[in-house]
């Protein structure tokens, strides 16, 4: 950055993205209603450091998979900036130049059945970034390098002339990891990459990524529901709820001091192993509509600790222990934060 | 709740056998399974993919579907025998003595029908009550399910809810006729993780008050945790270790439970790694001979690879494994050890 601060390697400033969910013009007018808007993505800020793993958590409608999309570019944004190694991704550049970026950043989706054309030879799927970026010299450079992305997720590279269908579901994520390793990429976005998949097979997974991770000094945007998940795999960690941020902070703290009334839902409704025969207390209420969301503080149809002043403002993200929280009874003191054990 | 046991059980499967007949051979896909549940009990099943949890709860509730049957062995639900019973007799029994919760709340209910028909409907096919008697049974039943305004959402048709609302009306219609055991098959697998603990915490407290068993098929090790006084892991058919809960956890015997525990992601405890089964469970048409996790196995001997282990007594559960006692019979299996 040219002011010589903190130079981040991935900048979201003030992302938003709506959605039109209104039916057809005709019907509109008929029946006299407006427009109904989505508000997806609700102006959030996130900074992400070279070689860190960022996660996303939060609960299905929150908006978590549209910032991953936003991020790789799959989705324009309405509002805001996405800044990628100080480039402005919504600036105009040549199409060499946007290549040059886009090979830079990968994505990793959640369902490995769905993302692989089963038409296609293992090889091909994975030959298919270095071929569009123009990344091998010749047949035999190309066949060596995907050769190698195999080996490197632990499969063979007698594998490449298979199809999607042979393989099981963690296997199949593999090649998915591979597809977006072959463009040499620093940065990986990973919408829930392995919920699709069994606990034993999600572990192998987990591992292979820290492994590459470390190998390739890759950076890591991670999104899950899993908090336990995220908690395993993550430097810092940043909790949506209906498009707005409501805290982010490093892991530890974050679930060791939880500061967001929402945070501290959340982790109480993990099941946990060392919990047995623990009773916890589950939270009332549910995700409101993000067609129509509660005015102020999202969150307060739901929050035992809100008051008025909860239902008319927004509360902004201040800065405390090393992280950011929006929420008005912390800012006021009203709420104590605590240490918790698992 | 563990089995008392001067009672009966209230459900007994023994030696159970699932086939499905296939052009290139018969598959068996569970493989004399057997286990009880006692009057009030939580069992919980676990296992992964394709290891035959569901196939088990779904012959129970005897809705397998074909080609998939009963090749051998029993089930007895208070003692009467119901994996023979003529498809009339078996729908009498299923619905007013077996409940079914199954996973996705929208395909288990009809949309084309308010959930207030559905409701009466099953209330009235099993109890016989009137019109209005049957109505207000529905609408206590919502009511103790935790739907606010059941008066008026009981004519609201299932698209009309949301998915934890949907799951609830899925277990008031569980719970409609009385039953005395409820198979529950992946129940809150499709839902938020805010919403799953309302479910679990729902179905524990019903289960209590009503005394009713419960059968609870999930692949969420943290759910049956919670929710289970005993616990049945499968694996490749088979039952690989069931034991109560807290020992299965803690004190897990088989490789397999102690590689699944392990490979959990868990609060307490950070680590640079998680413990990782290499490879993947055997598909049905190739399982290997022996005991079925060989291949997988880090302790595995040379009997393991010719002589099927049954379930033996190992600590305070009981294992299918010759090797249960290699990692030190009792002793905690803590990550910290599974790491090393």
């Amino acid at each position: 950055m040219p002011d010589g601060s903190q130079n981040h390697f991935v900048q979201l400033e003030g992302l938003k993205r709506y959605f039109d969910v209104s039916p057809p013009w005709l019907v509109r007018a008929i029946e006299g209603k407006p427009k109904q808007i989505v508000q997806a993505v609700d102006g959030i800020d996130i900074e992400i450091a070279k070689g860190e793993t960022f996660s996303l958590v939060g609960e299905s409608g929150c908006g978590k998979s549209t910032v991953a999309r936003l991020v790789v570019g799959l989705f324009p944004p309405t509002g805001g900036r996405i800044e990628f190694d100080g480039n402005d991704m919504a600036s105009r550049r040549s199409r060499a130049e946007t290549a040059s970026l886009k090979r830079r950043m990968q994505m990793i989706f959640q369902d490995p059945y769905a993302s692989l054309n089963p038409r296609w030879r293992v090889f091909d799927i994975i030959a298919e970034p270095i071929r569009a970026f123009g990344l091998s010299k010749d047949r035999a450079d190309l066949e060596k390098q995907v050769g190698d992305l195999l080996r490197q997720v632990r499969l063979t590279p007698a594998d490449g002339r298979k199809y999607p269908h042979e393989f099981s579901g963690g296997q199949r994520q593999r090649i998915s990891i591979a597809r977006a390793l072959a463009s040499q990429p620093e940065f990986l976005v990973c919408d829930e990459p392995t919920s699709a998949l069994d606990v034993s097979v999600q572990a192998q997974i987990l591992n292979l990524m820290v492994d590459l991770q470390r190998r390739l000094q890759l950076t890591y945007l991670f999104i899950s529901h899993n908090l336990a998940v995220v908690y395993h795999i993550s430097t810092r960690v940043g909790v949506m709820y209906l498009g707005r941020l409501v805290e982010v902070a490093p892991t530890e703290t974050l679930f060791r001091r939880p500061k967001h009334p929402y945070t501290r839902m959340l982790l109480d409704t993990i099941p946990d192993l060392d919990m047995t025969g623990r009773q916890r207390s589950p939270v009332a209420g549910e995700v409101p509509s993000p067609i129509n969301p509660p005015s102020g503080c999202t969150f307060h149809p739901r929050c035992p600790f809100a008051n008025e002043r909860c239902k008319a403002e927004r509360p902004q993200a201040l800065p405390i222990e090393g992280g950011t929280v929006a929420c008005h009874a912390i800012e006021e003191g009203r709420l104590a934060v605590e240490d918790r054990t698992y | 709740m563990a089995a008392a046991s001067n009672n009966p059980p209230l459900l007994e499967v023994r030696n159970l056998r699932v086939e499905f007949p296939t052009r290139r051979g018969t598959l068996l896909a569970v493989d004399d399974v057997s286990f009880d549940i006692a009057p009030g009990e939580v069992l919980g099943v676990v296992g992964e993919s394709g290891a035959g949890k569901s196939l088990t709860g779904n012959a129970i509730i005897g809705l397998l579907e074909p080609p998939g049957r009963i090749a051998g062995g029993e089930i007895r639900l208070e003692g009467r025998r119901i994996d023979n019973l003529p498809y009339e007799e078996m729908r009498k029994i299923r619905g007013a003595r077996i409940g079914a919760i199954f996973q996705d709340p929208l395909t288990s209910l009809n949309p084309l029908y308010s959930v207030g028909r559905q409701l009466i409907e099953t209330i009235q096919t099993h109890l016989g009550l009137s019109n209005s008697a049957a109505r207000t049974r529905a609408i206590d039943l919502l009511k103790e399910v935790g739907i606010p305004g059941a008066e008026m959402r009981i004519d609201h048709y299932p698209h009309q809810f949301s998915g934890g609302m949907r799951q609830r009306v899925v277990i008031a219609l569980a719970l409609c006729a009385g039953p005395r055991l409820i198979v529950a098959d992946e129940p809150t697998t499709a839902l938020d993780v805010s919403i799953q603990a309302q479910i679990i915490a729902l179905l524990k407290r019903l289960c209590r008050e009503h005394q009713t068993a419960v059968m609870l098929v999930t692949h969420d090790m943290g759910v049956i945790a919670e929710t289970a006084d005993r616990v049945a892991v499968m694996y490749a058919g088979r039952v690989a270790e069931i034991g109560p809960v807290r020992d299965v956890v803690k004190h897990a015997q088989h490789p397999y439970t102690k590689g699944l525990m392990g490979s959990i992601p868990s609060l307490g405890v950070r680590h640079e790694r998680l413990t990782q089964i290499d490879g993947a469970m055997p598909r049905l048409t190739e399982i290997p001979k022996g005991c079925a996790f060989n291949p997988r196995c880090t302790v595995h001997g040379a009997r393991c690879l010719i002589e099927r282990p049954e379930l033996m007594t190992a600590g305070s559960s009981r294992a299918a494994c010759w090797r249960h006692d290699a990692g030190g019979v009792g002793q905690p299996v803590s990550k910290e050890m599974v790491d090393a």
